[in-house]
C-alpha cells in the first residue's frame, strides 16, 4: 500500500489529525506496528483462542495489545519443551555456555531496543533503562559462564568404604515452569530464565503480566541465537489463569513461583505437589547480585559407583 | 453431484444378489466399474469438515472409553519377542494399571508365530487376538503360501486374521484373482473373523478404494482395514469416509453389515475422535461399536489414556506415569 498518495489526498470527510497529516506531508512513512505473540517451540504463534489483552504504560496509556496465552497454549508449550530437553540436557556444557553467550552477543546488539521496551514498560527514564537493559545482559553472561562449572561446586567425589568411585553429579531436573516476576520486565525475567536453561532444563516462562513486551523482544533473540526451538517457551497472558495449569501439569518437573503472590503460593504448591514438582521462589531476592542458589534449585544430583582398581 | 451422490445414492438402484455376481474379471469389472464415481475433492472436504466437530466434557470421556475398547493394539516388528508380546497383551486387558474402570481394548494384533503366545496371554480374557497373515505386509507370495499362513495362524488360536489384497493383481484389473483369494481366504479362516486390508496408500485413488471395499465385501470380509501401516499414508479421513459409506451401501444392498478398521498413523486422541465422528456421520450409530469399527494402532492408546486422565483430573497428564511401548 503506498502511504504517501493518500496523505497528500485526504479522501472527502477523512478527518486526518493535525500532527498526523504534517508529518505525512513532510513524507514521514506510516507506522510499522509490532505484533507482540508467543514464542512456542521456536515458533511465534498467536494463542490458539485469539485472545489478547491490553499492555498500558504507567501512565495508563495504550502500548500494544499482547497475547492472552490459554491453558493449551501452555500445554502446547509444555510438550515443546519436553521434545526439547533431551538434546538440550545432552548438549555438552561448553557447548550451552558458547549458546547462552552468543544470545548475550545478540541482546547487545539489540540493547537500544530493548531500553526503549523497558523505558515504556516500566515507565524509566532512558538512562535508567540503559542500566536496566546492560545489567541484564551481564547477568546473562554471568550465569552463561557457569554452564561448564556448576558440577564442581554441586558434584563430589564421595569416600566409600569399597574399591568403588563413588560420584555425585548434578544433573538438569527437566521441564521448569517459570513465573517471571511481575514488576522488572527484563532483568527480572532473565535472572529467573537463566540459571533454569544454563545447566541443561528446558523452560516454560510466564511473562510480567502487566509489563510483557521485553520479554517478547527477548523470544526474537532467542529464536534468532542458537537456542534449540522449544529450550525457551515464552508466554504472555494472566498470570492467575496460567499458573495454576503449569502447577497442575503432571510433565512440569519444577516450577519457580517468583513471579506470584504470596496469596496464591499455597495453593500453588499444593498443586504442584501433585507429581512432587519442585517449588522454588525466593521473593524479591532475584534482585540481589545473582549466586548459585537458582542454578541450584533446578538440578538434581545423581550418584553413581564405578568400580575400582580392576 | 459430488458429496450427494456419494451419500444419498445408495445402491439400491444397482439390486443383485452378491452370491450370483459372477466372479470372472469381466463380470466384477462391471459391477465395481458400476459404482458411483468418488469425488475426490468433496469427500476431502467433507471429512475435514467433519474433522471440526468440537467433542467436550461428557461426550469426549464417552468418546475416549469407546474409542480405547476400539483399538487393535498392534505391534508388528521384525524385532517383536514373546516378552514384547506379553506386555503389550498386559497392557490391552489392563490399559490403565492407575484407573482400573478403563475398558479393554478389543484386540491384540501380532505375527501368526506369535499368536500362541498372545492367546495364552490374553486367555480369560475379553480381548481377542489378531493375526496378519497372507504374507504381509506386501502379500507377495502363491496362494498356497497365503492359505497355509492363515490356517497357521487359526491352528494357533488367532480369532481374527488380517490378510492382505493383492494390489498388483487389483491394479491390473483382475478382479477375479483378487476375489478368489479373498474366498479361499475366506474358508480358510473358519470360525474366525476375516479383516481385508486393502492398502489404500497403493491403490492410487478413492474410486479404487470404493472398488477394493466392494470386492472385498462381496468375497466375504467381516472387515475391510485401510491399511498395514507399512506404507505413507496410511489411514486417512478421505479414504476412512470413502470405506465408511462403501459399508452403508453394502449393507442397504447386500443385508450384510461389514465393519470398519482404520490403520496406521493414528497417534492422538484427536484423531481418534474424529474417525468417530466419521463413523458416527457416514455409516451411522450402529457402527460405533468395537464389532464394527477399530483401530489399528500402537502409541495411540497411551494418549487415550492421557486424554482421559486429564478429562478426569482436571491436570494435563505426563506420560512418565503411562507405560513405554
Amino acid at each position: 500500500m503506498s502511504d504517501r498518495a493518500p496523505a497528500k489526498k485526504p479522501a472527502r470527510g477523512q478527518v486526518q489529525p493535525g500532527r498526523a497529516a504534517t508529518a505525512a506531508a513532510a513524507g514521514a512513512r506510516l507506522g510499522v506496528r509490532k505484533t507482540y505473540k508467543l514464542f512456542i517451540g521456536g515458533a511465534f504463534p498467536r494463542s490458539e483462542s485469539g485472545r489478547s489483552y491490553p499492555v498500558r504504560d504507567r501512565d495508563g496509556e495504550l502500548l500494544a495489545h499482547a497475547a492472552r496465552a490459554s491453558r493449551k497454549d501452555l500445554r502446547d508449550a509444555v510438550k515443546a519443551a519436553r521434545g526439547a530437553f533431551p538434546g538440550w540436557a545432552g548438549a555438552t556444557a561448553y557447548n550451552r555456555g558458547q549458546v547462552l553467550y552468543r544470545v548475550a552477543e545478540l541482546m547487545e546488539g539489540r540493547a537500544a531496543q530493548f531500553a526503549a521496551e523497558v523505558a515504556q514498560a516500566e515507565g524509566l527514564s532512558a538512562g535508567k533503562a540503559e542500566s536496566a537493559v546492560a545489567a541484564a545482559i551481564d547477568r546473562w553472561v554471568w550465569y552463561a559462564g557457569w554452564s561448564d562449572k556448576v558440577a564442581q561446586i554441586a558434584g563430589a567425589a564421595n569416600p566409600v568404604a569399597g574399591p568403588y568411585f563413588n560420584f555425585s553429579v548434578p544433573e538438569p531436573t527437566g521441564v521448569v515452569a517459570t513465573i517471571a516476576p511481575q514488576q522488572s520486565s527484563l532483568l527480572g525475567l532473565v535472572s529467573v530464565l537463566a540459571p533454569v536453561i544454563v545447566t541443561g532444563n528446558t523452560a516454560v516462562v510466564i511473562a510480567s503480566e502487566p509489563r510483557p513486551l521485553p520479554a517478547v523482544v527477548l523470544s526474537e533473540v532467542l529464536a534468532t541465537s542458537d537456542v534449540p526451538p522449544g529450550v525457551v517457551n515464552l508466554l504472555t497472558g494472566y498470570t492467575g489463569e496460567l499458573a495454576p495449569v503449569a502447577a497442575d501439569h503432571m510433565d512440569v518437573n519444577a516450577i519457580d513461583l517468583t513471579g506470584t503472590g504470596p496469596a496464591d503460593r499455597a495453593a500453588l504448591e499444593r498443586a504442584a505437589a501433585a507429581n512432587l514438582k519442585r517449588v522454588y521462589h525466593d521473593g524479591e531476592r532475584w534482585a540481589d547480585p545473582p549466586g548459585t542458589r537458582r542454578l541450584l534449585a533446578t538440578l538434581e544430583i545423581k550418584t553413581v559407583w564405578h568400580p575400582a582398581g580392576i | 453431484m459430488g458429496i450427494e451422490s456419494l451419500e444419498r445414492q445408495p445402491a439400491s438402484r444397482r439390486e443383485f444378489d452378491v452370491s450370483e455376481v459372477a466372479t470372472s474379471d469381466a463380470g466384477l469389472r462391471q459391477v465395481l466399474h458400476g459404482l458411483p464415481g468418488v469425488d475426490q475433492v468433496g469427500v476431502g472436504e467433507r471429512a475435514a469438515a467433519l474433522a471440526t466437530r468440537s467433542i467436550k466434557k461428557d461426550a469426549k470421556l464417552t468418546a475416549l472409553d469407546l474409542a480405547i475398547a476400539m483399538v487393535d493394539l498392534t505391534t508388528l516388528e521384525g524385532a517383536d519377542t514373546p516378552g514384547k508380546v506379553r506386555a503389550m497383551c498386559a497392557k490391552a486387558m489392563l490399559p490403565d494399571l492407575a484407573d482400573p474402570p478403563v475398558p479393554p481394548v478389543a484386540a491384540v494384533c501380532v505375527y501368526p508365530d506369535l499368536v500362541p503366545v498372545a492367546k495364552q496371554a490374553v486367555a480369560g480374557s475379553s480381548v481377542a487376538v489378531a493375526s496378519v497373515a497372507t504374507a504381509f505386509p506386501s502379500g507377495r507370495a502363491s496362494l498356497a503360501v497365503k492359505l497355509a499362513d492363515v490356517r497357521d495362524a487359526v491352528t494357533a488360536g488367532a480369532d481374527e486374521i488380517d490378510m492382505v489384497i493383492d494390489r498388483g493383481a487389483f491394479l491390473a484389473g483382475r478382479y477375479g484373482q483378487v476375489y478368489s483369494e479373498i474366498t479361499a481366504v475366506r474358508e480358510a479362516c473358519g470360525p474366525a473373523h476375516l479383516k481385508v486390508i486393502l492398502e489404500t496408500a497403493e491403490l492410487a485413488t478413492l474410486d479404487n478404494v470404493a472398488r477394493a471395499s466392494w470386492l472385498a465385501m462381496m468375497a466375504g470380509a467381516d472387515f475391510i482395514k485401510t491399511s498395514t501401516g507399512k506404507v505413507t499414508p496410511a489411514a486417512t479421513p478421505a479414504v476412512a469416509l470413502v470405506m465408511l459409506a462403501a459399508v452403508r451401501d453394502f449393507e442397504q444392498t447386500a443385508g450384510r453389515r461389514v465393519g470398519v478398521k482404520v490403520a496406521g498413523g493414528i497417534r492422538t486422541a484427536k484423531d481418534a475422535i474424529r474417525y468417530l465422528v466419521l463413523v458416527n456421520e457416514i455409516a451411522g450409530p450402529a457402527w460405533l461399536t468395537p464389532r464394527l469399527f477399530r483401530i489399528g494402532a500402537s502409541t495411540l492408546l497411551n494418549d487415550l489414556l492421557m486424554q482421559r486422565s486429564k478429562q478426569r483430573t482436571g491436570r494435563y497428564a505426563s506420560p512418565d506415569y503411562f507405560t513405554i511401548d
